[in-house]
């Protein structure tokens, strides 16, 4: 399991963000990948693509069922994570460590401080 | 993710509960919607089994096809059919040879419609001369079981077993479990179906599956479903397996799954099943829509079931657009996924017949993105019947 920090948040579409500077670093979190179940497959944006917030830039599939992850900020993608494309399982070991997405260079740190924080999310689960 | 990804309920009605809904929640199930049902799609297992099998659809289906897994499919119909001469009044709905199926021994058939289409498909066993057992979808049991009262003579009565579970127990040492319970059981040919004793619960054995793999199906009355499922899974070879695995180890033995890939506008000959068709029948073709079948049969069908592999890891899902290198359409993925024993994606689906050669490439369309994919043989996997 990932530390607990005041620097990440959560969206409704269960992933995390994590802000260093102006880099986000984005996965889904543990209750997703608890959701989805075994991974057999993920699709990373292209490097240097300029995402809005919302939009669909990754796809996670399990053996049952594919699902959309979204950039959960506006800005360009500047890394990806390949080692889950080559081994989709670490996603479900290490959500929210070495199961890391991609990293975004955001537009506006203020939008990250108003995403939902460890508290936000955690009581946003309790009413799924 | 979309919210959707997560599991949801779209029943407005409560779901019905199988006898074993509690021992699947003690067992780390965790149940979803199906066909009207509380069913375990897959377990997060605790104790004993957790040494046995990590649990989750991948590690059940691995499990299932290196063991054995224990499948609680009690949400599918079971009925018996008696009465004078019951075998030749059931073939008016069926195009299967009924008549000549032999007392012990059981076949899978189709009910079909006027058109050829495909009501349901279903295991026929012959229990003994004016006595037939019924194994129906669970998605289908009403209109089914509606069509046979309607369609069958009244001296023909229809008895449905609501009141029993059904267990299956699929994989290449079910047969080694099964014969620490009974050696009769075991030793039962492949479709073979006996009513026999398992650890003092009175069964009804068939040798069969939806796996692909060596099995056994077990009708139980419900009273006892939970004390043979402790039997079963005292063995050590034994977990229980979700219905996650058990639609991935059926996409991979190439069999179909009613409301995907066979349906009431789907013919047996479109679907590949011209197999069903029993010899005898074949004279008389005197089957709800036989003229149209023997028709199809002469004279091909536009469409035909295939098996799929696409390029790469990405799986294509039911409802897939498949496209010829023309450009021009050439048809629809109908089950689609990942295949663990494969390791890749695999898929079944209706092609144009001038596609549905095996090597033909395809393309299919999948989130917007082409991906190359060939035409295969089925099944994926290779059956391992006991024959």
């Amino acid at each position: 399991m990932a530390n607990k920090s005041a620097d990440k948040r959560y969206t409704k579409d269960h992933e995390w963000i994590v802000l260093d500077g102006d880099i986000a670093t984005v996965g889904i979190t543990d209750h997703a990948q608890e959701q989805l179940g075994d991974l057999v497959h993920v699709e990373l944006p292209e490097l240097e693509r300029t995402v809005a917030e919302g939009e669909t830039v990754a796809v996670v599939e399990s053996v049952k069922a594919a699902s959309d992850v979204f950039a959960p900020l506006a800005g360009k993608v500047v890394e990806i994570n390949e080692t889950i494309v080559e081994d989709p399982s670490i996603v479900n070991s290490d959500a929210e460590g070495e199961g890391w997405f991609f990293r975004i260079e955001i537009d506006d740190t203020d939008a990250f401080e108003a995403l939902l924080d460890q508290d936000g999310y955690d009581e946003y689960l309790e009413t799924l | 993710m979309p919210q959707n990804a997560l599991p949801d309920d779209p029943t407005p009605v409560p779901l019905l509960k199988t006898p074993l809904d509690a021992w699947h929640r003690r067992h780390g199930a965790r149940m979803v919607p199906f066909a009207g049902y509380a069913m375990p799609v897959q377990y997060d297992f605790t104790g004993d089994l957790a040494a046995r099998c990590k649990g989750g659809v991948m590690a059940e289906h691995l499990h299932t096809r290196a063991n054995a897994g224990l499948f609680d499919v009690s949400h599918m119909g079971q009925a018996t059919l008696s009465g004078n001469a019951v075998a030749i009044a059931l073939e008016a709905l069926v195009p299967g040879d009924i008549a000549g199926l032999k007392p012990g021994r059981q076949r899978y058939t189709l009910f079909t419609n006027e058109a050829g289409g495909i009501i349901d498909d279903l295991m026929v066993a012959r229990l003994a001369e004016d006595h037939l057992f019924l194994v129906v979808n669970a998605s289908r049991k009403d209109t089914d079981f509606t069509h046979l009262a309607v369609n069958l003579p009244g001296h023909i009565t229809v008895t449905r077993h609501d009141d029993r579970a059904l267990l299956a127990l699929q994989g290449p040492r079910a047969a080694t479990v099964l014969s620490r319970l009974s050696p009769e059981a075991a030793a039962l040919p492949f479709m073979g179906v006996a009513a026999l004793t398992l650890g003092g619960i009175d069964c009804l054995v068939s040798r069969s599956g939806y796996t692909g793999e060596d099995g056994f199906e077990i009708s139980v009355p419900a009273a006892d479903a939970e004390a043979l499922a402790n039997t079963l899974t005292a063995n050590d070879e034994v977990v229980p397996v979700g219905l996650g695995a058990r639609d991935s180890l059926r996409l991979e033995a190439g069999l179909c799954l009613y409301g995907n890939d066979i349906d009431e506008l789907t013919t047996p000959i479109e679907a590949g099943l011209n197999w069903v068709i029993g010899k005898r029948r074949k004279q008389t073709w005197d089957f709800p829509g036989g003229l149209v079948v023997r028709d199809q049969l002469d004279n091909g069908t536009t469409r035909r079931r295939v098996g799929i592999r696409p390029d790469g890891r990405a799986s294509a899902r039911a409802q897939t657009t498949i496209m010829a290198d023309d450009g021009t359409e050439a048809g629809i993925v109908t089950s689609g996924g990942f295949g663990p024993s494969v390791n890749g994606p695999v898929a079944m689906g209706y092609v144009r017949k001038d596609l549905a050669d095996d090597g033909t490439k395809l393309t299919l369309i999948v989130r917007g993105k082409t991906i190359p994919a060939t035409i295969v043989p089925l099944p994926f996997v290779p059956h391992r019947y006991s024959r």
